[in-house]
């Protein structure tokens, strides 16, 4: 099976019993994810139009995102969420996961840069929704629901995408003495301010960063103002090397090392629940917080759950526990099975363990 | 306009219905009475009225849970309400539907400056949310030009926008959750603390579906920093493609202003003898605004003015004033208003690529002149959402019909050059049978489908959006059930 074109692919999902397992580039299955046969979106690619001066790029869904970038650098442009660039990543796969980097905190996530989609459902049906402009409110956006829906409602075969200029500066900031708990109210600090903060995130090695992009006279002036802020919370220094790059690929397990022994936790919160989420779960071991402390990744003993206050969410990112902590509510979990079954009656799309709690 | 026939049965047990739904808020929040109920009778679409059955005002989400669960046992379609200020027909109601308005749900319910988010009853308007956490520093940034009026309900229906969408994105990027209440009663909360759960993007899908999944109580906003301060300037053409080859530089050259507006020669006319504001005389101009500190905004504007001065501008006007700028924006800010003073209009709610400006407005030019009806232009140029207005004389028999299919000309255009039909407004009643020009059957098919999952019996504001054709058997399905 390796479908090269959408008309293609959708015969082969309707001849298809299933269960089929979709695959980008294959680098960031969740446990549980890739046991039914492989339907590689590899053969899939190529970017259909890029236009720099409208902001927009359509892409095939197997497209390799490294090619995407690529792409975008050569005219001093950028997929705004940062996604993490694992090498062999596919733009489908970015999408299908909403993988979202730093930059998150400022420009939102993958779904709020995603303009437009073409999918084959369960059914095998070529679907199109959305577009590639920059605002649309024509009928009801499936766009936002396929972001993120990691193939269970169907295969994406195209994307379209708003674009971002590379402003012409960048400067992080960082607090190198700070721990994760210590770091949250500087984080905060920095976001609640007029300094249009990019980046604000922690990691062990580095303490808390905080990065700022635009014109050259812009960024010095709001460094400047910033740095003053910020020393209210420790020493401040100016990052030479760029910090970013280890948050959107190297975070263990979502990332390229993983710790063996150990699994590897995601969760999104309040930034104002994070420190308590850090004294609840006294045996983690913070690994990362991003987007301004509302995501948390740590490290626990391989068969220890995090304990939670309300409102949070968990994800297993590396190890044997499979679906969102705390599982969905009966409404919406009626609601998601209930897309799921009509967007694909013959359930061969295989993901059950995102519903196994 | 074709609406559906009311169900006969549920108008002859109006009474009865009403009595139940007393029973469950309290008498005062039913509203019977044929004449205080025509207040609901249209939305800001006025051309097209009709008065409900009955008019809801429920103050909790337990109520609001109530009176669904009455309507879905009854079988008596809902179609939820804001403010009514709908440009599309969305919140029009038929003579056998519940009006449920939500406008007394408009309380604050929680707001956290460091976690930067505000929890708001789905009534409170717009702009009363910006102001409730101005002191703080703190702004909503959605600003459709309704903004006084409308509610963040109303705005999760339409995913509205504004002048400032450009930077700060639309309701559904700014809408972290929402409380909502399906229409068989059952109470959900959807998104997360970052937007979106962790299973599938419910939150990203209701946003938008102009209230025909379910009725939003609560909402939680993101709200964000003030930026130290904003500034316009203003660049007159000598012609429309030279403004919009200048709008499409600007993106390109990599500055985000927060706002790029157009407005064309019939514009510019229109709002000087009304308003004044001392524009120059041009073909088209361009008010462009950045943000930011002084010495932030100089060096953008420097950036702006040396991109703007390769298209030969017959004027670049640099505010120097809280006046100047205040003078600067008049005219935009009253241009709607202009154009009423010049007759009827019908405004349009295309979306198109920044690219695409030039030809598009060449060919709105042309279809004007060939159908002997003037349009003129003012939108929000940087993201490619257009508003034509066709003028015209509502009184002249046959006009309303040209100016119809005008529209519908244009916005057929739109979707020609990768655009869309709507783009802030909603499709409504107002643009459901140009749904087919821009989506296939499957296209429809996979959005029904949602619905299908929300609101089986298809109750929830059942008749807009989807062409009546198409969504036909499923709302006789309801029929036939009850
Ligand atoms: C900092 C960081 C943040 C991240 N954030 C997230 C996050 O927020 N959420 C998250 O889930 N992951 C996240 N990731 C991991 C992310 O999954 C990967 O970076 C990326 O998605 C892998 O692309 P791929 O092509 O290898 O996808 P694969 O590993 O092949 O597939 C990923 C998922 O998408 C599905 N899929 C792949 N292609 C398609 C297609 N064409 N149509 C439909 N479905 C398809 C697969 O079935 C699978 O469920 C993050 C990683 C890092 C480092
Ligand atoms: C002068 C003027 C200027 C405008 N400018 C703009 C603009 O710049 N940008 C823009 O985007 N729009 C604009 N609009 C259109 C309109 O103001 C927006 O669509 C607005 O969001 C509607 O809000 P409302 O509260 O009036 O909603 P209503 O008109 O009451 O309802 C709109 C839709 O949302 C649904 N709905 C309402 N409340 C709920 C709820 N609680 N739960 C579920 N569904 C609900 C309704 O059923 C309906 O389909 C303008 C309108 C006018 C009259």
């Amino acid at each position: 099976m390796r479908p090269e074109t959408e008309a293609e692919l959708a015969a082969l999902i309707r001849a298809g019993r299933g269960p089929l397992s979709i695959i980008g580039g294959g680098t960031r299955l969740l446990p549980g994810e890739g046991q039914g046969t492989r339907l590689p979106t590899a053969a899939l690619t190529g970017v259909t139009l890029y236009e720099p001066a409208a902001l927009t790029l359509v892409a095939r869904a197997g497209t390799p995102l490294a090619e995407i970038e690529a792409l975008l650098a050569s005219e001093r442009q950028r997929l705004a969420f940062e996604p993490p660039p694992a090498p062999g990543s596919t733009i489908g796969g970015v999408i299908a996961a909403n993988a979202s980097g730093p930059r998150r905190v400022k420009d939102g996530a993958a779904r709020d840069s995603l303009l437009g989609v073409r999918f084959v459902d369960g059914g095998g049906k070529i679907v199109s929704n959305g577009g590639r402009v920059m605002k649309n409110v024509t009928g009801y956006d499936l766009v936002k629901l396929m972001a993120g829906s990691r193939g269970t409602l169907g295969v994406l075969t195209e994307v379209s995408l708003k674009i971002q200029p590379i402003p012409p500066f960048s400067l992080t900031l960082a607090l190198p003495e700070l721990d994760a708990a210590a770091a949250v109210p500087a984080l905060t600090a920095a976001l609640t301010g007029p300094w249009d903060v990019t980046g604000a995130a922690w990691l062990p090695d580095l303490g808390a960063l905080v990065r700022i992009e635009g014109l050259e006279g812009s960024v010095e002036l709001r460094a400047e103002t910033l740095t003053a802020r910020l020393s209210a919370f420790g020493e401040v220094q100016s990052l030479k090397d760029d910090p970013w790059l280890l948050l959107r690929g190297n975070i263990p397990g979502s990332g390229a090392a993983p710790r063996s022994g150990s699994a590897i936790w995601r969760i999104a919160c309040r930034p104002s629940q994070t420190a308590a989420i850090l004294t609840m779960n006294p045996d983690a071991t913070p690994l990362a917080l991003d987007w301004g402390a509302s995501l948390i990744f740590f490290s626990l003993a391989p068969n220890a759950r995090p304990a939670l206050p309300q409102g949070a969410r968990a994800l297993c990112l590396q190890g044997t526990h499979r679906g969102p902590l705390p599982p969905p509510d009966p409404v919406t979990r009626r609601l998601e099975d209930g897309l799921r079954e009509r967007f694909d009656p013959r359930g061969i799309f295989a993901a059950p363990e995102l519903t196994v709690a | 306009m074709r609406m559906p026939i009311p169900d006969a049965g549920v108008i002859a047990r109006r009474e009865s219905i009403v009595a139940r739904l007393r029973a469950v808020i309290g008498a005062g929040d039913v509203i019977d009475d044929p004449v205080e109920a025509r207040a609901y009778e249209c939305d800001a679409l006025s051309a097209y009225r009709c008065p409900p059955l009955a008019v809801a005002l429920p103050t909790t989400t337990e109520e609001v849970a109530a009176i669904l669960r009455v309507c879905h046992e009854e079988r008596v379609p809902v179609v939820p309400r804001g403010a009514g200020t709908s440009l599309a027909g969305g919140s029009m109601p038929t003579a056998d539907a519940v009006v449920l308005g939500l406008a007394r749900m408009n309380a604050v319910l929680e707001v956290d400056y460091g976690d930067r988010v505000i929890r708001v009853q789905a009534g409170r308007t717009n702009l009363s949310v910006s102001t409730f956490v101005d002191e703080a520093g703190f702004f909503y940034a959605p600003d459709p030009s309704s903004q006084l009026a409308c509610a963040i309900g109303g705005n999760i229906g339409m995913n509205s926008g504004g002048a400032h969408c450009l930077k700060y994105g639309v309701t559904t990027n700014n809408l972290l959750g929402v409380t909502m209440v399906l229409m068989d009663g059952s109470i959900v909360e959807l998104g997360g603390p970052m937007g979106e759960g962790p299973g599938l993007d419910l939150l990203g899908v209701v946003c938008g579906a102009e209230g025909q999944l379910g009725v939003v109580t609560e909402a939680t906003l993101r709200i964000l920093p003030k930026p130290a301060g904003a500034r316009p300037v203003l660049i007159g053409f000598d012609s429309s493609e030279t403004a919009g080859a200048c709008v499409a530089a600007i993106i390109r050259a990599g500055v985000l202003p927060v706002a790029i507006e157009f407005m064309d020669r019939p514009c510019i006319v229109a709002t000087e003898n009304f308003a004044r504001p001392g524009y120059p005389d041009c073909e088209a101009l361009l008010i462009v605004e950045v943000e930011g500190t002084p010495s932030e905004i100089d060096e953008q504007l420097t950036l702006i003015r040396a991109i703007a001065e390769a298209f030969s501008p017959v004027e670049f006007r640099e505010s120097k004033s809280e006046d100047e700028s205040r003078r600067i924006w008049l005219g935009r800010k009253s241009a709607f208003g202009a154009m009423g003073q010049m007759g009827d209009y019908m405004c349009l709610d295309g979306t198109i690529p920044v690219s695409a400006l030039p030809r598009v407005l060449r060919g709105i030019a042309e279809m004007s002149e060939a159908a002997g009806l003037p349009v003129a232009n003012v939108f929000h140029a940087g993201d490619g959402n257009m508003h034509p207005l066709i003028i015209f004389d509502a009184n002249r028999p046959g006009d309303l019909e040209r100016v119809e299919a005008l529209g519908a000309d244009i916005l057929r255009l739109c979707v020609e050059v990768g655009g869309c039909l709507t783009g802030e407004h909603g499709v409504g009643v107002e643009k459901r049978d140009l749904m087919t020009a821009q989506f296939t059957d499957a296209d429809m098919e996979a959005q029904m489908r949602v619905k299908d999952v929300f609101d089986p019996q298809w109750l929830l504001n059942a008749a807009k959006v989807f062409p009546l054709e198409v969504s036909e058997t499923r709302r006789e399905a309801r029929r036939n059930a009850a």
